[in-house]
């Protein structure tokens, strides 16, 4: 398998979080006033388990994600779909993570349509079917294993003369992040009914 | 609580007369007392927002839990008891192969220990986050815990020391930390004495112990053997006077009995002045004279992780009459307990337990009388400077069993009064009352954040009581212990909070915040991991057997032990696990433990490896897990160890994820 071929940007920390956290602080604007007096310096911590500030732990399955630039539709859909704080929980998780060229492939205005906020539920579900809680290494895969993803849904490995498939999509490479593993696939994986 | 809900439904049924109306108004007798000190606003100056952090870190001692617990102000929340002088089965500390040495002394293994007065570093007089010293009471002993980890780095023994209470106070830049014992012992040669000799055989000892700036390292530099008077308290100067200590001394009497009685009868003790650059220079040139009681030095290896016992076995001692200029008492009224001094360092205040009133000494006075020779007498050579001569003024009347005092930024100073149970404020230079604040129950030490600097904070006091009676919910004959947080920010002293301690708050030292979460670590990096028996990912994996001691080496991460099973353990064997928690990833400890295991669990944090010893006792299929819930799968997390007959050929192997 040829390895870091896609996601080279591991470390960047790209601010995709800034959106939640701004609203989290309006919120709590009014209980900052009241304990203004004695907490004055008190620093805060902002909103879901993606905005904690940790510059020294191995990056997490989020901000490997989000230091990619072949994965802007991906990290977008996570956004729209409020998965960021999830997959920056301590999972573990494994992650098939289509690229751009992968999602293009959808017939048009697929992204456009999933990415609309009457759709969410749907594009949950479809971005869940690409996440199972395990930390899959490649070792641990063999072919015809199955698993069970986080919207109910099952995939199947397969793994013939060295080639690693996740049901149609070819497994082209992957990165380990703190809490969990991502595998770049080239196909988006469609959840059955 | 049960008591009014019955009066209520009885007075709503119309039945109470008089009664009730006696059992009111002694019911409104209590909360009309905490009403008249309890600021209107406390709630919201203690209320700590979910999400917010607190402004202060309150380090208070563990007293007979042999820990420090550590606190966030003005909330009261507990956020971790750091182990130290106590094995803590919780972790592995002092269980696991790595942490044991922690625990050696000249006696053996001492598994439990009395903390008393946590230290914080300081520079040019003010604290600079790096450490947290505290003492050891019973087996003598000073501990240095690391502040970028939250952990216990180093302990040194106090050789020749009896119960090492005036202790771990140190230097305005942490030059040196003191070490004085609370009993005086029998030094030297001639230990086996009649105890009734305590006058003519016993001797009260001092050590200076020398940290080391750039790492914190302890080294004992030099130890004074004084007259048979047990030291109580201890404060290094600052300022004017940084080149000195200040140590009150009890027992004047040289008493070695029923001390409650007769080391109360002089009308005056003393406070120990005593020029630590002097005792440094009288070292140095040669002064001191051996001796060769052994002591054991602890340190933990940052790299290997892995604590390790020195034996020292060479002591420098100074006698006082060979140095001249370095040691001078003060008279002190009824057997002093605090010795604390001002900011600027130019007031010692020194409370005698039985004494109507505090007298507080003048450094420039001091200074002076040393100069002129203002003496009234000698203690075995030691002059004892006129107590007129280096007074600054006395606290007349502040309250009964004045104990300890700690200061703010505007010029007052707070004192503790045992048996009134109050705070008492009081003004520098005037030396009058300004305000009185009752506290529940029992006050010894007390703590303004920095109170012990050349800038304290002066926010609030946290007065440590040692006892509550009935402040909480009750539990049965031994109710907690606690703190009470008081806001001094105004001129009158305002009850804001109580909150339980771990073991007794002996005494507590307070910074800011961010003084030490900027240095906060969060993982041990992997690549940094030192220790002899880490290995670095699943593929290193192993079981090596030398003779019947068989070694695991494995690791750990969300969500599996590497490797999980594990064959060819026989009877008679002693497993050793060596588990190396692979995670990068802040806050992700695993843990181990083993079915039967006579010893503890352990608990691995990121990066680091520690070592579980197992002796199986019995033949079977033992099972294994992770006992710290780490990930959605921590269930899952687990294993299996057969454990064969003594003389069984099954062969030595292990692996994870083997399908057949």
């Amino acid at each position: 398998m040829k390895k870091n071929i896609l996601l080279t940007g591991i470390a960047a920390i790209v601010l995709l979080f800034g959106m939640n956290s701004c609203s989290n602080k309006e919120e709590s604007n009014s209980t900052e006033t009241t304990v203004s007096e004695t907490s004055a310096n008190n620093s805060s911590t902002g909103g879901g388990a993606a905005s904690v500030k940790d510059d020294d732990s191995q990056p997490n399955v989020v901000k490997v994600a989000s230091g990619s630039k072949d994965h802007t539709t991906l990290v977008a859909a996570v956004q729209a779909a409020e998965l960021v704080d999830v997959l920056a929980q301590s999972g573990p998780y494994t992650v098939f993570a289509p690229t751009n060229a992968a999602f293009d492939l959808l017939p048009k205005g697929t992204v456009e349509g999933l990415l609309k906020p009457e759709k969410k539920a749907d594009l949950q579900n479809i971005l869940q079917f690409h996440v199972t809680t395990s930390m899959y290494s490649e070792s641990m895969f063999r072919d015809g294993l199955k698993l069970g993803m986080a919207n109910g849904g099952s995939v199947v490995i397969s793994k013939k003369d060295g080639k690693l498939m996740v049901n149609d999509a070819n497994i082209v490479g992957h990165v380990t992040a703190s809490n969990g593993i991502i595998y770049v696939i080239d196909k988006v994986l469609l959840p059955t009914q | 609580m049960k008591q009014t809900i019955k009066i209520t439904s009885l007075f709503r049924r119309g039945i109470l007369g008089s009664l009730l109306l006696v059992t009111i108004v002694a019911g409104c007798k209590r909360s009309g007392k905490n009403a008249a000190v309890i600021g209107d606003d406390a709630a919201s100056k203690v209320y700590v927002a979910p999400g917010k952090y607190d402004d202060f870190y309150l380090f208070t001692s563990g007293g007979f839990s042999g820990q420090v617990g550590v606190y966030g102000l003005p909330s009261g929340r507990l956020f971790k008891v750091i182990p130290v002088f106590s094995q803590n089965a919780e972790n592995g500390w002092g269980y696991s192969e790595e942490t044991k040495p922690m625990f050696q002394t000249s006696h053996g293994f001492v598994p439990w220990g009395d903390t008393h007065h946590p230290q914080l570093s300081r520079t040019d007089g003010n604290y600079d986050g790096k450490w947290l010293f505290i003492n050891e009471n019973n087996t003598p002993r000073i501990a240095r815990i690391d502040l970028k980890t939250f952990t216990t780095s180093e302990v040194i023994e106090i050789p020749n020391c009896g119960g090492n209470h005036s202790s771990p106070y140190c230097t305005e830049n942490t030059e040196y930390l003191v070490a004085g014992g609370r009993f005086s012992v029998p030094i030297g040669d001639k230990k086996d004495v009649p105890i009734d000799s305590y006058k003519e055989n016993f001797k009260a000892l001092l050590s200076l112990v020398k940290v080391e700036p750039t790492n914190g390292k302890l080294d004992l530099a030099v130890q004074i053997l004084l007259p048979p008077f047990d030291f109580d308290k201890t404060r290094g100067g600052k300022g004017v006077s940084k080149d000195w200590f200040f140590f009150t001394c009890y027992n004047s009497e040289k008493a070695n009995t029923m001390l409650e009685v007769n080391a109360s009868q002089n009308d005056k003790d003393f406070v120990l002045a005593l020029n630590w650059r002097k005792a440094i220079e009288y070292l140095n040139a040669g002064k001191a004279k051996e001796m060769n009681t052994p002591y054991l030095h602890n340190k933990m290896d940052e790299s290997t992780q892995t604590a390790t016992s020195e034996i020292l076995k060479s002591e420098k001692v100074l006698d006082p009459k060979d140095c001249p200029g370095m040691l001078y008492y003060m008279p002190c009224p009824k057997s002093p307990h605090g010795c604390d001094v001002s900011p600027t360092g130019e007031y010692i205040a020194a409370s005698g337990k039985l004494a109507a009133m505090i007298p507080v000494y003048s450094f420039a006075k001091i200074e002076k009388a040393i100069e002129a020779k203002a003496f009234d007498g000698d203690v075995d050579g030691i002059p004892i400077l006129k107590y007129d001569e280096v007074l600054a003024g006395v606290v007349q009347k502040p309250g009964l069993g004045p104990l300890h005092t700690e200061f703010d930024d505007k010029g007052y100073a707070y004192t503790s009064m045992f048996l009134s149970s109050e705070i008492v404020k009081w003004k520098l230079g005037t030396w009058e009352v300004v305000d009185r604040m009752p506290v529940y129950y029992s006050i010894g030490h007390l703590c303004v954040p920095g109170g012990d600097t050349k800038n304290p904070y002066g926010k609030y006091v946290i007065a440590l009581d040692k006892i509550t009676k009935d402040r909480y919910l009750p539990t049965g004959p031994e109710e907690c212990q606690a703190a009470q947080l008081i806001d001094i920010s105004g001129d009158k002293m305002k009850m804001l909070l109580d909150f339980p301690t771990i073991g007794e708050p002996h005494y507590a030292q307070a910074c800011a915040a961010d003084l030490l979460t900027k240095n906060n670590q969060k993982i041990y990096k992997l690549e940094d991991n030192k220790n002899p028996y880490a290995i670095k990912a699943e593929t290193e994996t192993k079981v090596v057997r030398k003779g019947n001691e068989v070694h695991v080496y494995m690791t750990c991460i969300r969500s599996h032990f590497a490797p999980d099973n594990i064959e060819g353990i026989k009877m008679g064997d002693v497993v050793y696990w060596h588990i190396t928690n692979l995670e990068q990833d802040w806050d992700v400890p695993h843990g181990f433990s083993v079915k039967g295991n006579n010893n503890s669990e352990l608990l691995i944090m990121p990066g680091e490896t520690r070592t579980l010893k197992w002796v199986p006792d019995e033949v079977g299929v033992v099972p294994f897990y992770c006992t710290d819930f780490c990930s959605a799968l921590h269930q899952e997390m687990q294993g299996y160890v057969r454990v064969s007959d003594k003389n069984s050929s099954v062969p030595l192997k292990w692996s994870l994820n083997e399908q057949k």
